[in-house]
């Protein structure tokens, strides 16, 4: 597994394989559901719902846009004031952001397409070609996601400062995250029944390699896929924390590690730490708001399936 | 696809005797390369794997035999046996951490998943405008811990947090979250709560989805009313799905680390609190590696960690299997 800690996002498509859904057999339909429609109460508690879930990210807005003053304020303003480019100016000033965010950017943005030229092409051979030890190795592959990647990670900083000296480099935050189990078995559980074999072997008897049957079939067929694995990947590797702070130094961080020294205690400036908070997400928050439709179908689709 | 319809047709203008040799020579291409690749394909996993993830894994167990200490040079040549385990079980440090993280992973994910289920329930209703629901339910999820967690100690800040202003317009005391050991607690549960509650109750959505219409029909048919129809179909047809988040959630509990930093704004954030008292596993690790150099010592906790963490799942299938057979009887 790799060194990002344990996502449970990640985690959640081969819940089938834990637990296959009771009706497997005879499957429904997706979409054929308990449909009763829903009355005004529902509206009202799915409403206050999404607002606890907004809150406090607008509230991250709010106190961006305002000064330790106007937070201090009582009772509380709800809206964001004037001084958020202001702080923003400031953020970016007096810790080095910009190099937090190129350095997340670039980290997020290599291990995301590492993890998916890996997972295609694993899950491309587990899914549909023949060889020995197959089935053992892919036990091997979901018996790894088991494990809880804290465990290790004393023994990869001592690699990583004693050994490779990739201590505080982007490398260590790539390199053991470059190829992750939960990518190799998500992209053999969709291959298995997307990709028709006819296609592989017709292909095949046209005289087709495999590599080549991997690049002009597989791919194409897989792009939904590593859309959605893509972006999970991406967010995950955004969001990663211990790792990072582990091996990295607030003189060359993430944007997570950045974070955390915003909240060492030697800033209390709270427009500030809500500022970086708010920047933090923005990434993301644009991921989530151009493709969360796809996210979302992901982890819906990645839990009911078999 | 056009690519090889090509070389295929390629091959075939050839004469034939040329054409069978070149044949048999890609056939013999052909083999080796049905044999070679599918191990050439999976091996980038399991080469990084094996350096990243196993090795650091197996090797996690002979630091823990040793006193290896980061500020000490040779040390790591130091065998000492079962010396760090036997110091463990004395340490009272560790079994405070033990408590803290068991005691937050509670708080956190028995109402979390009750909440999320009854989420779910809502969800699965016709809803206009569904997806921008769902979306809205997810979005905490996808919010960083480290930016979450600031904005949350904002929130619960002693003076001018929020909730302590709610607190007093309704007439309660304003608390100090991270001095006391409840509070403390109940505020890193409501964080995790707030971050995983609408995530999960989609997993559940998606289970709820696949249950067969007609079962709820003809519980209607019988009489039964939402509630009870909630009650005696929607949660017993879901139960693998949720045995799998409690598992997952139980995981993921115990390996608690993020939240329960940054929610402490002193100067010593490894200490988890005044009092360690919010002090968890997963920071103890951190704390007597990071900050004190005892490698061998933390690695050891590593392994006792994990230990925790498969005995409680091993319970957790043990209570699941016994509810089942009780249901059965």
């Amino acid at each position: 597994m790799s060194a990002s800690t344990y996502n449970r996002a990640a985690a959640a498509p081969p819940v089938g394989r834990v637990a296959p859904a009771p009706t497997s057999g005879r499957r429904r339909k997706k979409g054929r559901g308990v449909q009763l429609s829903a009355g005004a109460g529902t509206y009202v508690l799915l409403g206050v719902v999404i607002v606890i879930s907004l809150f406090p990210i607008y509230w991250s807005l709010v106190g961006a846009g305002g000064t330790n003053a106007t937070i201090a304020h009582v009772p509380p303003r709800f809206y964001p004031g004037a001084n958020l480019f202001h702080n923003i100016t400031r953020a970016f000033t007096l810790i080095d952001l910009r190099l937090a965010l190129i350095n997340s950017l670039v980290v997020a943005t290599t291990i995301t397409l590492s993890v998916l030229l890996t997972s295609t092409l694993a899950g491309f051979a587990f899914a549909k070609l023949r060889f020995r030890g197959r089935n053992i190795l892919l036990a091997a592959v979901v018996a790894t996601m088991m494990v809880p990647p804290q465990l290790g990670i004393i023994p990869l900083y001592i690699m990583m400062a004693n050994w490779l000296h990739w201590s505080n480099t982007l490398a260590a935050l790539i390199v053991p995250a470059a190829a992750q189990a939960f990518g190799v078995f998500f992209m053999r559980q969709y291959l298995i029944t997307a990709l028709p074999t006819e296609l592989i072997e017709a292909a095949r008897v046209d005289g087709a390699s495999t590599l080549r049957v991997y690049w002009n079939v597989v791919l194409p067929v897989a792009r939904p896929a590593m859309a959605v694995l893509g972006m999970l990947t991406f967010m995950a590797a955004w969001n990663d924390f211990y790792w990072p702070l582990v091996v990295m130094t607030p003189q060359n961080p993430t944007m997570q590690v950045a974070l955390s020294a915003l909240d060492s205690g030697y800033i209390q400036d709270y427009s500030l730490v809500l500022t970086g908070a708010l920047i933090s997400m923005v990434p993301i928050l644009v991921v989530f708001a151009v493709m969360g439709r796809q996210i979302l179908d992901g982890i819906m689709q990645g839990a009911i399936k078999a | 696809m056009a690519v090889l319809a090509e070389k295929a047709s390629r091959g075939r203008r050839h004469s034939p005797d040329p054409a069978d040799r070149e044949r048999r020579e890609r056939g013999r291409w052909h083999r080796l390369d049905m044999k070679l690749s599918p191990y050439m394909y999976i091996a980038p996993f399991f080469i990084i794997f094996g350096i990243f993830g196993l090795f650091p894994l197996l090797y996690t167990a002979y630091v823990s035999l040793t006193g290896w200490r980061a500020d000490t040079d040779g040390s790591q040549h130091d065998f000492v046996g079962l010396a760090n385990y036997s110091r463990l079980l004395h340490d009272q440090f560790f079994w405070n951490a033990l408590r803290n993280t068991v005691a937050i992973g509670l708080l956190s994910t028995v109402p979390q998943l009750l909440m999320a289920l009854l989420l779910a329930h809502f969800l699965n209703y016709r809803i206009r405008g569904r997806t921008l629901f769902r979306m809205g339910v997810l979005l905490p999820n996808v919010a960083s811990v480290a930016a979450v967690t600031l904005i949350f100690v904002q929130l619960f800040g002693r003076d001018y947090g929020l909730i302590n202003w709610l607190l007093t317009t309704m007439g309660l005391d304003r608390l100090d979250w991270q001095a006391g050991t409840w509070s403390s607690w109940i505020a890193i549960s409501i964080i995790v709560t707030w971050r995983w509650t609408g995530y999960n109750s989609l997993i559940y959505l998606a289970g709820m989805q696949a249950i067969p219409f007609e079962l709820y029909e003809s519980a209607a048919l019988d009489g039964a009313g939402r509630w009870r129809q909630f009650r005696t179909i929607t949660v017993p047809m879901l139960r693998p799905t949720i045995l799998f988040t409690v598992i997952v959630s139980t995981i993921g509990a115990l390996q608690l680390f993020g939240e329960p930093l940054l929610f402490n704004v002193s100067q010593t954030p490894t200490s988890g609190g005044s009092q360690h008292q919010f002090q968890t596993m997963a920071i103890y690790t951190y704390d007597q590696f990071w900050s004190k150099f005892k490698y061998g010592y933390g690695a050891a906790i590593s392994w006792a960690m994990f230990l925790v963490i498969v005995i409680i799942v091993l319970i957790n299938l043990f209570l699941a299997r016994r509810m089942r057979g009780i249901e059965a009887s």
